[in-house]
């Protein structure tokens, strides 16, 4: 067991393409901890210079206690979960769980003991004597996993370890990691795109972008007090709503109407002197006004749905809208971080699912403004923030600036 | 489904026709070697022996107690053999770079591979007849061996990159992080997976030095170290100014039977080695 | 719908690798891997140095001298005179003409009859491992054992091809006239490295999607169509590297000659007379001019054949 220590992290490939910029992430002794992005965000570089398979350009990684930068991978003690299993097809499942062991010199009894131990804990026990190649995707994933927690390594790493497999068993694979890990209290790093994951996995997430740390905080932390607009657009399902948004003294101008807030996220807002902000919404803090109880505060508007998608406990629906350049700009950039495409500017909102709302209806929408989130439109911070439960923000502000420059 | 229907009937007639353009030529040299050397000299026409003009296995008996034969066989095994082990193990270090490491120099390797494997053949004997005889290598094994090694390391190399290219990066690494240092790593885990690729290597190498004919008359002047291919060019018989067809024709079996055997065997990982690497757009 | 939402903020990237992976070297562990790419290929590149590079340079040497074997001591520098006395030989130009003629004639029926065959072994299912355990046969076989036997099939005395083929004498002798005893050399190349061509193409053909030609076939064209619109364009890259390597290989034929016929006839392919030259006649100097001409005839039909028709080694090597 050890804890893992990142200090100012950079992975520079040759083109002087940085793969990683600066990043610092503590995961204490047995914690879960997530790296999260979009594709080219860094986090797979960085799991492989944590285990060594990449060098370090500069900054300090240290595992228990120890610096590792220079320690060749077998020597790191640590154990790793490929995303495509790196299961040896020529050795039945039994030999591959005993590799490691093997390799250490561990044999006989003890080995024997040991391979069954996990092979056990992993319910492979009637497969022992195949071959990888003849199994299922959720029992390589099991032999993958075996070979990792046969021996006693200080941390396990896991490079998008369920993205091979199908919806299902990707949730119950999901939940038996984290008993796993839970049971064995092992320190785990965890890679994965999938945002369900990194919020049900983790006890902290690390949200990355083109190799900078974006936020590192809780689940529930990154969900309510997102660091900027990158993290509020990544973390949620369907994400965030973006609207163009002026604010004078407690009311915001939004493409269907003025809302009030909370005087002291006005306060907040008001901080930077800028007219035009994006306000985050996200769809549930929307509701068809004539199911919410009277009492409750917000405020209504009007608008015309275009779209409704009705689940059953809940229904989405669709209203587009228009936003001046400025702010369609930053959103469409957004979009191009995240991995999508832009298309129209569209507000998505969650309705109850007894909401008799219709396509085509003029309804009218009440809003919880207490949930509502401001950002700079040119540098994508929050201005709302939380910042006593929002985790870490690394201050890459020049980042920020660089970024907004080149989006104009 | 008529149409599905003619497809089948033109698939079975498309595959008896190959079957035929295969076997037909085997079955007529082994037919002919059946005939008896009388026959050949009277003239005797026709796919299988006539009435009377069978010869049984004394065709063989002849070839197999001819010296000149018996030591030909001896030298294209020995050099084949040879040719192929010290080939495929230069091929496998190269190859094995080729597929996994990043160093500069390696588009120029690959593309000196392709231009030998395209190289005439004839325009080097020439030189290689004159330097060999110069420092001592005409008419030996290694003056074989040599020309062999060189011009089927191409074939080689591209065959064993292809397979490496196949064996999952990952897995090295993953032997790594289990614990492997890079010697065990490739021992354990690379050495094993590569070993069908290595062995495809091989036959196709083999196959290559045992059908060599230009080196071999080229480089040879007696049975020292003449393979077979060039002995049974030069093989005349007791009449030299009439071929012994049928005796050739046994002769030419037997030196086939080797090949045919690989092929019955390893059939599989001929056609995956052939067709690996060289086609895939 | 709302599982879209998932989708674009998930599982996008596991197509997309994660980041560049190879870069210029700069640390240690790529300075190591340089250093040890280089030792691992050197001995392949030393080998195949040795017996290609410095003979060619050799050759090239030595084919500005008129240097006979017979006569060592009266080795006289002649600066270009043996290409001269090559280019301006009718003999060179007519061998080189038959040379091409095989060349041109053997690869063109190999491919048709290649692909014919590679269709069949596509979508053949019964006996699979006999057929491509059969073809094997003919590519196995040594090329001077294929020569005797067809040259003996051939053949008016002992031979069956007479007797098989309608309305020809018994007694006709294929190897008493040019056109006839080259027919004979053909079909004894052509027979033997049919099955390498149709292997390479069975590797293209394996590699056109089924779903491509069912999309076809549910766009309403005919087998021919989708033959030809479809199978062709996808193979490309198959056939042309398949034709430059069997048309390099046959520009150099050699072997079926010097056993069916030993250059008789007019049956002679320039190998033959580069051989002819220097080993049996001991011309060092006129056979080593008559190497470089040969080297630089192949160097030239292969940039031929890669500039005509487009070949992309890279993609066919999967370097790309």
């Amino acid at each position: 067991m050890a804890s893992i220590e990142m200090k100012n992290i950079v992975k520079k490939y040759g083109d002087g393409f940085p793969a990683v910029n600066n990043v610092s992430i503590d995961v204490a002794d047995g914690e879960f901890v997530i790296l999260v992005g979009p594709s080219g965000c860094g986090k797979s570089t960085l799991l492989r210079m944590i285990v060594g398979l990449e060098d370090i350009t500069s900054g300090e990684m240290v595992i228990g206690e120890k610096k590792v930068n220079d320690l060749a991978p077998r020597d790191r003690n640590l154990a790793m979960v490929f995303q495509n299993y790196a299961l040896y097809p020529h050795l039945t499942v039994y030999e591959n769980i005993a590799f490691p062991l093997r390799l250490a010199g561990t044999d006989g009894k003890e080995l024997d003991e040991k391979v069954r131990s996990a092979s056990k804990t992993l319910e492979l026990d009637e497969h022992l004597d195949r071959k990888p190649g003849n199994l299922s995707g959720g029992q390589r994933q099991r032999v993958a996993m075996g070979r990792a927690i046969v021996r006693d390594a200080d941390a396990f790493l896991f490079d998008e370890p369920l993205s091979n497999l199908d919806a299902k068993l990707r949730g119950q694979m999901r939940s038996e990691i984290s008993r796993l890990q839970k049971k064995l209290g092992i320190t785990t790093v965890y890679v994965t795109h999938d945002q369900t994951e990194a919020m049900t996995l983790g006890d902290r997430v690390a949200v990355l972008k083109r190799g900078f740390l974006q936020q590192l905080a809780s689940p529930r932390e990154l969900y309510t007090n997102p660091g900027n607009l990158f993290v509020a657009g990544f973390i949620g399902s369907p994400p965030m709503n973006f609207l163009p948004a002026t604010v004078k003294g407690n009311s915001v101008k939004l493409p269907f109407g003025t809302v009030e807030i909370p005087e002291d996220k006005a306060k907040k807002a008001s901080r930077k002197k800028k007219d035009l902000l994006i306000a985050g919404i996200r769809p549930e803090h929307f509701e068809d006004a004539s199911v919410v109880d009277p009492s409750k505060k917000g405020s209504t508007f009007r608008a015309q749905v275009d779209v409704v998608e009705w689940l059953g406990n809940e229904a989405y629906a669709y209203i587009p809208f228009e936003a001046p350049p400025e702010v369609q700009k930053q959103l469409e950039q957004l979009e191009r971080d995240l991995d999508g495409e832009s298309l129209r500017t569209q507000l998505v909102v969650s309705l109850d699912g007894a909401s008799m709302v219709k396509e085509g209806d003029d309804a009218e929408i009440w809003v919880d403004t207490s949930k509502m989130h401001l950002f700079d439109p040119e540098t994508g911070e929050n201005l709302t923030i939380d910042l006593d439960n929002a985790g870490e923000i690394p201050n890459h502000d020049e980042a920020g600036v660089v970024e907004a420059q080149e989006a104009v | 489904m008529r149409n599905n229907a003619s497809t089948r009937v033109g698939t079975v007639i498309g595959a008896i026709l190959i079957l035929i353009w295969c076997l037909l030529p085997v079955a007529w040299i082994i037919s002919l070697s059946f005939k008896s050397q009388t026959a050949i000299t009277n003239g005797s026409p026709g796919f299988f022996p006539a009435d009377g003009d069978g010869a049984g296995w004394q065709n063989y008996q002849d070839v197999l107690a001819n010296d000149q034969f018996r030591r030909a066989i001896f030298n294209s095994i020995g050099i084949s053999l040879i040719a192929t082990l010290l080939s495929v193990i230069i091929a496998t270090l190269a190859a094995y770079a080729i597929a996994r490491l990043d160093f500069p120099g390696k588009k120029l390797v690959l593309t000196m591979a392709l231009a030998i494997a395209m190289f005439p053949v004839v325009s080097l004997v020439g030189p290689l007849f004159d330097m060999w005889r110069t420092i001592g290598l005409y008419d030996t094994w290694p003056g074989l061996i040599i020309p062999y090694m060189s011009f089927t390391l191409p074939l080689a190399i591209w065959t064993l990159s292809a397979f490496f290219r196949e064996i999952p990066w990952e897995l090295e690494q993953a032997a790594q992080v289990d614990g492997a240092t890079s010697w065990q790593a490739f021992r354990k885990v690379i050495v094993p997976l590569a070993a069908p690729g290595v062995f495809t290597a091989a036959i196709l190498t083999f196959f290559f030095a045992w059908n060599d004919f230009v080196f071999g008359i080229s480089l040879t002047s007696t049975e020292r170290a003449r393979p077979i291919p060039a002995a049974l060019s030069f093989f005349v018989g007791a009449d030299p100014f009439n071929r012994p067809a049928s005796l050739l024709a046994a002769g030419a079996v037997v030196s086939t039977i080797p090949i045919i055997i690989i092929v019955l065997i390893f059939q599989r990982k001929i056609v995956a080695g052939l067709t690996s690497g060289a086609v895939k757009g | 719908m709302s599982s879209t939402y998932i989708a674009t903020a998930g599982e996008e990237d596991t197509k997309v690798k994660k980041g560049p992976k190879k870069g210029k070297p700069e640390s240690e562990r790529s300075k190591a891997e340089n250093t040890l790419g280089r030792n691992l290929v050197l001995p392949a590149i030393i080998v195949m140095l040795l017996v290609t590079a410095f003979p060619m340079l050799r050759a090239l040497y030595l084919s500005l001298f008129s240097y006979s074997l017979t006569a060592p001591e009266d080795r006289e520098f002649v600066g270009l005179s043996n290409y001269v006395t090559a280019l301006s030989d009718p003999l060179f130009w007519r061998d080189t003409g038959v040379t091409v003629l095989y060349m041109v004639v053997t690869v063109a029926v190999e491919l048709v009859i290649g692909f014919i065959f590679a269709m069949v072994m596509h979508r053949v299912i019964f006996a699979r491992g006999i057929i491509r355990t059969s073809i094997l046969i003919p590519y196995g076989i040594i090329t001077v054992v294929s020569g005797f036997a067809w040259q003996f099939a051939f053949s008016y005395q002992n031979g069956f091809v007479n007797s098989w083929i309608p309305g020809l004498d018994t007694t006709f002798n294929w190897f008493a006239e040019s056109t006839p005893a080259i027919v004979a050399i053909m079909v004894s190349e052509i027979w033997k490295t049919t099955p390498f061509m149709s292997l390479l193409l069975l590797a293209g053909l394996a590699q056109v999607s089924e779903d491509m030609i069912e999309a076809a076939k549910v766009d309403g064209a005919t087998w021919w169509q989708r033959l030809w619109k479809v199978i062709l364009p996808n193979m490309r890259a198959a056939i042309m590297v398949a034709v430059l390597f069997r048309a390099l290989d046959a520009y150099r034929i050699f072997d079926n000659i010097f056993v069916m016929t030993a250059g008789a006839v007019g049956t002679e392919s320039i190998s033959f007379l580069t051989y002819r030259q220097t080993i049996e006649q001991f011309q060092l100097g006129i056979g080593s001019a008559l190497s470089v001409l040969l080297f630089l005839s192949v160097l030239l039909i292969a940039y031929l054949i890669v500039k005509l028709f487009k070949v992309d080694l890279a993609a066919a090597r999967q370097e790309g």
